[in-house]
């Protein structure tokens, strides 16, 4: 499984390579053979942390705690998971508006996340940007960004920066198989690659775009095979085995790193719950079996969770605890956010300019807000 | 007369419309089998069908300005921008060629857009999904825009909107669509550029538009009732092209004007709205003009700084306070 195919390899010769692998390919592969009990169970800790934290989330929206949108990850985890266990100090990585996945893989806290939604002081961006809009900069995660492939040059950007760094680091930027179609995309695909700038761009191809079918939305269907109109290489994967994710991305990733050479990367992947909280008929694009069907042969938690129990690294009380454990401190971080207060109404007005926020000379010069 | 929500007058009005013209189609996101983001288009996909009610991929620069391409040739498309918000993505092509293009071409070519969806904050969806670009659509000569403050001018204007030769912009509001207003059942036309006197007064001229119209309403009863003011409120309806006479003769009678916008303030529709009473009623002003607008900052999302970030009812009456002293 190597890369050297030439960067106008025709796409059914690509995109069959994983799809001919079994999942015991992809536990073997060095990558993942490598990974120690503990970070074997840190990578379970995470995926089964984001569907407790986000079900959580789901009860809070429904009590009217949380409001504007609410976009669940749920049955995605092992993407956000598998890609960001790969983040080697250098690497950073930027997404849409569903992003509380990818928040809480890298690190950030329940707490501060539910907080974000509940609108409060205390949260990421201080109750500013909610729910679509999460940031950890320390943790090198660049957002939460809620315009359809807004964020796609900026992932380009972060990559630009290390290499003009002489960083050796990639930026995974993450995108849904909707935004694709958006021009800054295109645009963006065509700089990377004539610039060799180290960005792995994740299309994480839930098969819908809010209520329209990625047949009803892309011409061409195999979507990472656009990369060969712009001289990129792509392959396509599964995305609900974290160990066929890890094993893909991390060839795009280190060839990012060491050869400065973008990637476009389709995951195949589903979301079991509406496009956003108020896509209340989501059955109606799309049907129960459906849903069904990826729930019971395709669940991130339970294919792990397989996994795992086979090669002994889990038992049915250990996961039985960490599902509690989750739980527990999804529970508390609820908790933490309705207990919190409201930023007062001075914070509306902090965080646009560098000069007022830092009440520097230049704050003297010139006005910069101008309400009566 | 007929109650009807302010969706259910848009969605009469583009009904109307594609009824009448064959030449009338409305393209956006998720408007056909979907029934609309917002519901505004429920049921039409089912009525006309694929040619007239047309699905587009997450492509909002490229059917603007397919939609623009297809109204030289004497198509009409409507097109849904999901939010207004995400016309920034296609702003060359409305702001560019939209506005231009008949000025370019020596007036050889025009074009009959309508570019409609909802242009608001208030609904806590945080800086990125709260624009409110009126003032940007109007500062680009070339283009018109209407904001509708209920559903009688939302029918109307999106009747005229469809008729009219050139790009217009109907801006509507996420929190109007399930209200109720009379609109009747004859067919009817709100012409662009007539403003629309919402209450008589005799002490201030209260200058509003789009939802904040309706929320100065409230205000003006109350100053009303509670302080013995009496505040004459005009809805402006059309910002371009702009109703200054009926500004002008109220302010006359008054004195005293307070605008009222959710835009932020800088270059907002009420700085011109500003310079035109002061430059042409002068004369007649016993005080400076107050504005109530935004908050200037970005769009805050948690829901009670939002809240009073934009306009609201007790901002109002504080400002038409201040400006009676
Ligand atoms: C430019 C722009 N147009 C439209 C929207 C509204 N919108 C938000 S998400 C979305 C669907 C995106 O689907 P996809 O890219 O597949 O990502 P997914 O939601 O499936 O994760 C749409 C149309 C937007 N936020 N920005
Ligand atoms: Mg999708």
């Amino acid at each position: 499984m190597s890369l050297g195919m030439a960067t106008t390899q025709k796409k059914t010769a690509t995109a069959d390579k994983t799809k001919g692998a079994k999942q015991a390919d992809f536990v073997a592969a060095p990558v993942n053979a490598k990974l120690s009990t503990e970070e074997k169970l840190t990578l379970y800790r995470t995926i089964v942390g984001i569907r407790r934290f986000e079900e959580r989330s789901l009860q809070a929206y429904n009590q009217g705690k949380i409001g504007g949108f609410l976009h669940l990850y749920i049955g995605q985890e092992a993407v956000a998971a598998g890609i960001t266990s790969l983040m080697g100090p250098n690497d950073h990585i930027i997404t849409a508006y569903r992003d509380h996945g990818h928040a809480l893989a890298v690190g950030m806290s329940m707490n501060e996340c539910m907080a974000e939604m509940f609108g409060k002081h205390t949260g990421c961006s201080k109750g500013k940007g909610g729910s679509m809009h999460f940031f950890a900069p320390d943790k090198n995660f660049w957002g939460g960004h809620g315009i359809v492939a807004g964020q796609t040059p900026l992932g380009a950007g972060l990559a630009f920066a290390l290499k003009y760094k002489g960083l050796h680091g990639c930026c995974v930027c993450f995108l849904g198989d909707g935004a694709v179609n958006q021009g800054a995309f295109m645009e963006t695909l065509n700089l990377v690659s004539l610039w060799d700038i180290p960005v792995v761009f994740v299309i994480e191809n839930n098969g819908y775009s809010m209520g329209t079918s990625l047949e009803r939305s892309s011409a061409e269907k195999e979507l990472a095979s656009r990369a060969e109109g712009f001289g990129i290489e792509w392959e396509s994967c599964d995305g609900h085995d974290v160990f066929e994710v890890r094993e893909v991305a991390d060839r795009a990733m280190t060839r990012a790193r060491d050869s400065h050479k973008p990637f476009l990367l389709e995951i195949r992947t589903y979301r079991y719950r509406g496009h956003s909280v108020a896509d209340a008929n989501h059955e109606k694009y799309r049907t129960k079996e459906e849903i069904e069907e990826y729930k019971k042969n395709k669940d991130p938690i339970n294919v792990l969770k397989e996994q795992l129990l086979s090669d002994g690294t889990l038992t049915e009380d250990l996961a039985k605890e960490i599902s509690n454990e989750k739980k527990a401190e999804a529970d508390a971080s609820a908790k933490f956010a309705e207990d919190s207060p409201v930023a007062p109404r001075s914070e509306i007005q902090t965080d646009v300019y560098w000069e007022v926020d830092n009440d520097t000379e230049g704050r003297l010069k010139g006005s910069y807000f101008f309400n009566d | 007369m007929p109650r009807i929500t302010y969706r259910e007058a848009i969605k009469q009005a583009l009904s109307e419309e594609i009824e009448r013209d064959e030449n009338v189609c409305i393209m956006g996101e998720e408007v056909a089998q979907y029934n609309g983001a917002y519901k505004v288009t429920e049921g039409m996909w089912d009525k006309y069908g694929d040619k007239r009610i047309i699905d587009t991929p997450i492509s909002e620069a490229a059917f603007s300005g397919l939609a623009i391409g297809a109204s030289a040739l004497g198509i009409r498309p409507v097109i849904e921008m999901m939010f207004m918000s995400f016309s920034y993505v296609a702003f060359d092509q409305l702001f560019n060629n939209a506005s231009f293009c008949r000025y370019m071409s020596g007036g050889l070519m025009n074009v009959p857009i309508v570019v409609r969806g909802p242009a608001n904050g208030g609904t806590n969806v945080g800086a990125t999904h709260s624009h409110t670009p009126e003032n940007l659509v109007a500062n680009h000569p070339g283009l018109k825009v209407v904001c509708p403050s209920n559903a009688y001018d939302a029918k109307g204007l999106m009747k005229a909107a469809i008729r009219d030769n050139d790009p217009v912009f109907v801006m509507e509001n996420t929190l109007l669509y399930g209200q109720e207003w009379e609109v009747p059942e004859e067919e009817y036309i709100v012409e662009l550029g007539v403003a629309n006197i919402l209450k008589e007064g005799t002490d201030m001229t209260i200058v509003s538009h789009g939802r904040c119209a309706m929320i100065a309403l409230e205000a003006a009863k109350t100053l009303e009732e509670t302080h013995g003011i009496s505040a004459e409120l005009i809805d402006l309806r059309s910002i371009r092209p702009l109703d200054e006479e009926t500004i002008l003769e109220s302010v006359r009678k008054t004195g005293r004007a307070l605008l009222v916008e959710e835009n932020k303030p800088y270059c907002g529709v009420d700085a011109q709205i500003s310079h035109l009473i002061q430059y042409k009623a002068f004369d007649y002003l016993d005080a400076p003009i107050h504005r109530v607008s935004a908050i200037d900052a970005p769009q805050v999302y948690a829901k009670p700084l939002e809240d009073w970030q934009i306009p609201n009812e007790e901002r109002i009456i504080e400002r038409a306070l201040a400006l009676m002293e």
